[in-house]
């Protein structure tokens, strides 16, 4: 077998099982919040047998270690439980299963997420080679400093910023992105405009300064001296002797920023009312919704593996000594 | 080839070129007004000592100046066109067309990420039909005798060797059919087993193609092999310049003479019995797969030098990880004063570890920057020694005193010292443990002829004074015919054979040896080619 494809299997070995660690703390750290959801949902007025026949019923009497086991089991089959809420005092069991209330939330965070990636990592690419190119010019400082200015403000910032100029002064896109499951695919994009544009000026300036660091490094090298000596343009000793050798750190940081895009965008969905699953977790964690925050966090825990998986293997695909052994 | 002088009209003429080098925050002038002429067809060899300016003079031919560096005044004309007042653009024109550069790290020089047939033809498909550059580069191959020439060139830098990938870079400069070459020590980074068919077949190129070329190098014996006449500079000046056999038999300065210095080294070799540290046939391997050594058994006397010579991969340097602990070996052992040590570094003791101590080729890297003199040597001595405050620091003005140095370096950062002071620091703070055995790893390589032969004599003088064994690690003979006693040949992780110098360095002698030894550089300009001549005969 290629090399290459031994090590990528290894690589996706080892990401389970650090997925398999993570489910570990996600679920110790949940039995330590404060409170538990019987007392939360019964109110303090509650006696104490009501709590221990509701706790019962829930399941949360038995020892911790067993409901580990029975919600990690249930979860390698598929089954991500059943969500706490809607069962309360009132007798009547309206509570959903958690991949009904997880899913549409999902979805809409990927469809943000991705539609961000869309713009931010090509506009990032683009600048950050343009600036390395022309490094220490006019250009190359406007482009450092814009997108350090935008970096610096804080998101919900960066956001009203957003819905004054393109809202509210020129009415170029709603400042509301409430989409739901049955909204059509041009009117997402319209919603979600506003979002994405937060998010795209958030995430740039890093992936953009990594990418002309990562190709400003490597014009020290003998080989760019070489290209030159060559008689090779300036543009073609970065696009063809530079980058193809960048692209491993580069990797990283996108994967990093995407990760971010999907785990870490609760204040935008504030801002905009999205529908994301940001605030599902948030709103989980304050009603003590056991098993959406841990099938949450175990979804965030997921995608930061696969982003870094992802930025390995391309590390990995990109370096001829990997691709092409001796 | 060296009746050619004075033939060919002029390609390239610079007058009074002047050089400025940014360094400690203000520009400093490193090549002062330098004078060069040179015609079609001909080769000039540029020699000088590292920071002599010749690298930098070379690229300026070019009309390039690195990054730091700046062309500030004099005249460098190429074929008519002035190349200091050319734009960059009119001078890419130039480059890698009419005028090719040969850089001295081939495997830095090549772009990891691409193969060598696209690079060799990169600044030729500009102008000719891409399949005919290949097909061309691949007859360049040939010719180069580089093995498989029709295929190699579909590989990547990464696997071929040090010596084909130099060839390749000749074949790359030459696929254009550029007018003048410029080489900057195209095969310093070479072993001597493969300098000699580099330098060959980069010397019948040039001759076949009648091009131009500028030999940038610090090795006389080397450059007189391919120039027509050479010029000396140091410090950014010319010293002289004479047609090359002029120069080796009536060499005018006293710096050109100095030049020759470590060659003229030789200490008179003394047999000893009494063995301070042996190898006893010792099998080591990296990870339990690679097998590097098998049954090395070596015998340093007490108070001798034993160089150890190879080409690089012959397992000199592994046998000094096993030697240190560093690499337990999987069979054999190593005995010191009679005991066998331990094989691992960490079950020896303090006073085993101290006995032996190390010296590295790059002693830039071989200390902590950030680290003053004083805190280099004096920690060993804090270490092993136990001494602090007035006696510690006592103790590295002594030292200081010994390696040449005053007391005025206590204060000072590597980055403050010139690459002789800081091998001497690094020679210091090996003594500064009061060590039985010092193994030295090309502690010379990296430095300059005249520097090396200041730390050679050092080193010799410290061998009288506390009666040292030194492992001398080399692939340098003429540094093993000035410091050894007895001389261990290694090749492919095997020793070939130990005995005193006289008896290595003379007849008879085994294939490897043989080789190894004819492989040397002479000052003679016929050298190579009678070398050639004598092998190809066989």
């Amino acid at each position: 077998m290629h090399p290459v494809v031994t090590t990528v299997i290894q690589r996706l070995a080892l990401g389970l099982m650090t997925l398999f660690f993570v489910s570990i703390i996600i679920f110790a750290s949940i039995e330590m919040l404060p409170g538990d959801f019987g007392e939360t949902v019964l109110g303090q007025a509650a006696t104490e047998e009501t709590v221990e026949a509701f706790r019962k019923e829930l399941g949360l009497d038995k020892p911790s270690y067993v409901r580990y086991f029975d919600w990690i089991g249930s979860v390698m089959s598929g089954d991500l439980g059943t969500s706490f809420s809607g069962r309360a005092s009132s007798g009547v069991d309206r509570s959903r299963p958690v991949i009904d209330l997880v899913a549409p939330r999902l979805w809409n965070t990927l469809f943000l997420a991705g539609m961000t990636a869309i713009i931010a990592v090509p506009l990032a690419l683009f600048l950050g080679i343009t600036a390395a190119l022309y490094r220490n010019s006019l250009y190359d400082r406007t482009v450092n400093a814009t997108t350090l200015t935008t970096i610096s403000f804080p998101e919900f910032f960066v956001a009203y910023l957003l819905i004054l100029f393109l809202a509210s002064l020129t009415q170029t896109f709603p400042s509301l992105a409430n989409v739901t499951a049955d909204t059509p695919f041009l009117e997402r994009v319209n919603k979600s405009a506003l979002p994405a544009l937060t998010l795209t000026l958030v995430i740039v300036a890093h992936m953009m300064r990594m990418t002309r660091a990562a190709i400003i490094n490597l014009l020290a090298s003998p080989y760019i001296e070489m290209a030159r000596l060559k008689g090779v343009s300036r543009m073609r000793v970065i696009l063809r002797h530079a980058l193809p050798n960048a692209w491993a750190p580069i990797a990283v940081v996108i994967a990093f920023n995407l990760a971010y895009l999907v785990v870490g965008v609760v204040v935008v969905e504030v801002v905009f009312v999205y529908p994301g699953i940001g605030q599902l977790m948030v709103d989980a964690v304050t009603t003590r919704d056991i098993p959406v925050v841990q099938a949450c966090a175990l979804i965030f825990a997921a995608t930061y593996i696969l982003l870094n998986l992802t930025a390995d293997i391309i590390s990995i695909v990109t370096n001829p000594r990997l691709l092409h052994p001796r | 080839m060296n009746t050619k002088s004075g033939k060919g009209k002029v390609l390239l003429k610079m007058r009074d070129v002047r050089i400025d080098g940014f360094s400690d925050e203000r520009w400093h002038e490193i090549v002062k007004g330098v004078d060069l002429t040179l015609r079609r067809g001909e080769v000039m060899g540029l020699i000088g000592e590292s920071g002599a300016g010749k690298s930098t003079l070379g690229l300026a031919a070019m009309g390039f100046a690195r990054p730091g560096c700046r062309l500030t005044s004099g005249e460098i004309v190429f074929d008519g066109i002035d190349l200091m007042a050319a734009s960059e653009t009119e001078k890419r024109v130039l480059w890698g067309r009419r005028i090719a550069y040969v850089a001295q790290s081939a495997a830095a020089a090549f772009n990891p990420a691409h193969r060598l047939i696209e690079q060799t033809v990169e600044a030729t498909v500009g102008e000719a039909n891409a399949a005919e550059a290949r097909q061309d580069a691949r007859e360049l191959y040939a010719s180069l005798q580089l093995p498989d020439p029709d295929h190699i060139g579909e590989r990547y830098p990464h696997q071929v060797s040090g010596g084909q990938l130099q060839r390749v870079m000749t074949a790359m400069a030459m696929s254009p059919r550029p007018d003048l070459i410029i080489f900057d020590e195209p095969t310093t980074a070479l072993d001597v087993t493969t300098q000699v068919d580099v330098l060959s077949a980069m010397r019948d190129i040039v001759e076949k193609f009648d091009t131009a070329a500028i030999y940038i190098t610090h090795d006389l014996a080397v450059v007189a092999q391919m120039a027509d006449f050479i010029k000396v500079l140091r410090y950014g000046e010319e010293v002289e310049e004479a047609p090359t056999r002029t120069m080796l038999s009536k060499p005018k300065q006293d710096y050109t003479k100095s030049l020759w210095s470590v060659r003229a080294l030789a200490k008179p070799e003394e047999p000893a019995d009494d063995i301070a540290l042996s190898v006893e046939n010792v099998d080591a391997s990296y990870g339990g797969t690679v097998k590097v050594l098998h049954d090395v058994t070596i015998h340093a006397p007490r108070g001798r030098t034993v160089a150890i010579v190879g080409e690089s991969g012959s397992g000199k340097s592994t046998t000094a990880r096993v030697i240190t602990g560093l690499l337990p070996p999987s069979t054999g052992r190593v005995v010191f004063d009679g005991e066998p040590l331990p094989a691992a570094l960490r079950d020896r003791s303090k006073d085993q570890l101290r006995r032996i101590q190390m010296i590295y080729q790059m002693a830039d890297t071989a200390m902590n920057p950030r680290h003053t003199v004083g805190e280099i040597i004096g920690r060993p001595l804090e270490f092993y020694l136990g001494l602090s405050g007035r006696k510690r620091d006592d103790r590295v003005n002594e030292l200081l005193a010994m390696i040449e140095l005053d007391e005025s370096f206590i204060d000072r950062l590597p980055s403050e010292l010139s690459g002789g002071q800081k091998q001497r620091i690094c020679i210091a703070r090996a003594l500064a443990a009061e060590p039985q055995v010092i193994i030295c790893d090309e502690v010379t390589s990296a430095l300059d002829q005249i520097v090396q032969e200041g730390i050679l004599k050092l080193l010799l003088r410290l061998q009288k004074e506390f009666g040292l064994t030194y492992l001398f690690i080399t692939h340098d003979i003429a540094t093993v015919k000035a410091i050894s006693d007895e001389i261990v040949v290694m090749y492919q992780g095997g020793v070939v054979e130990q005995g005193l110098k006289s008896e290595i360095l003379g007849p008879p002698f085994p294939d490897y040896t043989k080789l190894l030894l004819s492989s040397v550089p002479e000052m003679d300009p016929d050298w190579l080619t009678g070398l050639i001549a004598e092998r190809d005969g066989k």
